[in-house]
């Protein structure tokens, strides 16, 4: 996160008298920071500020928008599409669970037991972004397709009446429902979350196992109390990488949902670029960054890996 | 667990038989017998790569030997994974848990053996390594010996069988490392346990332990206490790594008596019978004679005349000379036995010895040992480097 790069640290006032570098060396961490700061300036500090103002404007696109600090298109917004807010933040937890679940084990594996085939499935697991975010997402449309073996499959199996009954599923479709919609989530983000949680196991001293074992530790109670909590700053970077982008998507529901399972993205997009009501798509905007970093503030805060992250 | 009886501190012989281990083709320990009696300081001393952190792994339970067994107490654990094994280590560059406390670290082995109240053990146990006051730290936030004397507690609290060391004080400056000598030392004998001692460091080796096996290419070349060693290794290697000795080529001119008669180039030397190690003691045999730097006294060709009858005399000329405090290491071309070393304490130094001037080498006869020259004369010379 950006979060983590800090500032020099602030020379403290020296009791003897200490030759200062000269003021060329002084500046040089500065004039290191300065092509990123004009990038954060230009790409993402002025886009911000002016949506924040396109936020409060008034208007309509004939007779143009001007800020008249309509502060209730917020309330509006929120009263309108709160479902919709609700939705994606459910399917973007679920989708992140499915990722740590799939990709914790998986992550494991591949620092401690791949031996020599580390780096092959490594490969394996960012060969998918060899290819497009949409084309993937459209190939699941034929994976989940009705009629197709993986419904035949899951239906034969009786898994479709579960969920089904919980409400992820309707009859005997799969795609058009919450499911497509969080299986698409799953996996096109599920990378972003074995990689940060693979190179926070590799960096776990085996020896720590071993001592573990030494000290009456089962393997599985060696896991619970040495291996898991040593990868937690792994477990929040990758949720956080995976929830984030997850919660404001809005391909996988427009490619794999019906309107039953449009999520924010996809009213934040069709406010932009179809009703084009431009303050009602920036204060929705400006709500789900607001909720995002409420949410991921609180989650940091609990999971006590501030010192980690 | 409670049937493994680990709170038992009675200890027990550790007895390995056959034990060896084979990586691939490579064979890091060869079939080894040994037993390290129930309360004693045991050190397995050899160069890096010699086997013997193998061995204590397989006591360990961490490797598993690819044959022989691993008895602790009379009782077969080789088949026992580490965590049903009544023995704890104190790892290499010590292995705290860096998430933990100090006071977690201690208690870690303790809770997961189901004892509830560990807090007037741990606060004992702190007090054994005086770190009460860091209980509440985390590992990194210590030094090296503090985080050592942490390591050490976390495996003692669980009252081992044994408790096996993994060079557990290279990590550590000089200094601090004679102080930690002394204090596991002390703790050993306080708490009476078994201690096994893996260390490359022949010094440390000698100062703390009752018994030390000397293992060179995966087998034990010698075992034995330290003194014992010190003046009668059996092989070359063992004269060679475990201080330093001047060994000279020579042959056998007149056996039989209670001493040898040695021929080197035109020098006679003296050598107890039954301080040579060789096989077969016939006239004419060649054998390897040698003395420790430290026994051999120096004196300047001109009071030659002094030296006692019967002594072992070899003539030559100071080459180098190194005061170091307490001694001056003199290294002497000897003429028929090469380059010799010689210690002298520093108490009435003579001003004539400087390089360059003709001196005799000489020594009491008792002081020589010999074994057979179908050795590696260099054998282990090198290896101790750092330790010497």
């Amino acid at each position: 996160m950006s979060a983590a790069t800090q500032a020099p640290p602030e020379p403290t006032a020296p009791a003897l008298e200490v030759r200062k570098p000269p003021t060329r060396k002084r500046l040089v961490p500065y004039w290191l920071l300065l092509p990123g700061i004009l990038w954060l300036l230009v790409f993402f500090a002025a886009p911000l500020v002016y949506q924040a103002s396109t936020s409060l404007q008034t208007g309509s696109l004939e007779e143009g928008f001007k800020v008249t600090w309509h502060i209730a298109t917020y309330w509006d917004a929120l009263g309108e599409y709160w479902p919709q807010f609700v939705r994606s933040v459910a399917f973007a937890a679920i989708a992140t669970l499915l990722c740590l679940v799939l990709g914790y084990p998986l992550a494991y594996l591949i620092a401690f037991k791949a031996g020599r085939w580390r780096n092959v499935v490594m490969i394996l697991v960012i060969a998918p972004f060899f290819t497009s975010f949409l084309i993937r997402t459209l190939a699941w449309k034929t994976i989940l397709a009705d009629g197709g073996p993986v419904v035949g499959v899951l239906n034969s199996l009786h898994i479709l009446d579960v969920t089904s009954a919980i409400g992820l599923t309707e009859g005997t479709r799969v795609l058009a429902t919450p499911l497509a919609v969080v299986c698409g989530l799953t996996y096109n983000f599920l990378p972003f979350m074995i990689l940060p949680l693979y190179t926070c196991l590799e960096r776990i001293d085996p020896r720590l196992h071993e001592a573990a074992g030494d000290l009456y530790a089962k393997p599985a109670t060696t896991f619970r109390r040495v291996t898991f909590p040593l990868s937690m700053p792994g477990v929040v970077a990758g949720t956080l990488l995976t929830f984030i982008p997850a919660a404001g998507d809005y391909i996988n529901a427009e490619l794999l949902g019906s309107t039953d399972q449009k999520m924010i993205g996809n009213v934040i997009q069709s406010q932009f670029l179809r009703v084009l009501d431009y303050p009602t798509a920036a204060a929705l905007s400006f709500i789900l960054m607001a909720a995002i970093l409420a949410m991921v503030t609180i989650y940091i805060r609990k999971s006590g890996t501030e010192d980690l992250v | 667990m409670t049937e493994l009886s680990k709170t038992d501190s009675s200890g027990g012989d550790v007895r390995l038989s056959g034990i060896s281990k084979t990586y691939g083709s490579f064979t890091a320990v060869q079939p080894l017998d040994l037993t390290v009696p129930a309360g004693s300081f045991f050190a397995l001393l050899g160069a890096s790569g010699c086997g013997k952190t193998t061995t204590l792994r397989m006591i360990a339970g961490l490797e598993e030997p690819t044959t022989g067994t691993v008895e602790l107490a009379g009782k077969d654990v080789t088949a026992l994974p580490p965590y049903k094994r009544p023995v704890n280590t104190v790892f290499q560059n010590y292995a705290l848990f860096p998430h933990l406390d100090i006071y977690e670290n201690v208690a870690f082995g303790l809770r997961r053996r189901g004892i509830k109240s560990v807090k007037k053990q741990v606060g004992e146990m702190l007090d054994l390594v005086q770190l009460g006051e860091q209980a509440r730290k985390k590992p990194q936030q210590l030094s090296g010996g503090q985080q050592q004397r942490v390591a050490v507690a976390r495996a003692l609290i669980n009252h081992p069988q044994v408790l096996l060391l993994d060079e557990p004080l290279g990590a550590l400056d000089l200094k601090l490392r004679r102080q930690m000598q002394l204090e596991l030392k002390r703790i050993q004998t306080e708490v009476g346990i078994t201690f096994v001692h893996v260390t490359h460091d022949q010094e440390e080796a000698m100062t703390m332990a009752d018994t030390v096996a000397v293992m060179n290419g995966g087998r034990v070349e010698q075992l034995g206490a330290p003194a014992d060693l010190y003046e009668n290794p059996g092989t070359t290697f063992v004269a060679n790594f475990l201080g330093t000795s001047n060994l000279i080529a020579a042959e056998i001119a007149e056996a039989g008596g209670e001493q040898l008669l040695l021929t080197a180039g035109d020098t006679k030397l003296r050598l107890p019978a039954a301080r040579c190690s060789a096989s077969s003691v016939r006239t004419g045999e060649k054998v390897l004679a040698g003395v420790r730097p430290e026994k051999i006294t120096l004196a300047h060709a001109d009071d030659a005349g002094s030296i006692p009858e019967g002594a072992n005399r070899l003539p030559g000329r100071i080459k180098h000379a190194s005061f170091i405090g307490v001694s001056t290491q003199y290294v002497i071309e000897s003429r028929g036995a090469g380059e010799l070393a010689a210690y002298e304490q520093n108490i009435e130094r003579d001003g004539r010895l400087v390089p360059g001037a003709e001196v005799v080498l000489h020594w009491n006869p008792a002081h020589t040992f010999g074994f057979s020259a179908d050795q590696d004369i260099t054998a282990g010379a090198d290896a101790d480097e750092e330790a010497a």
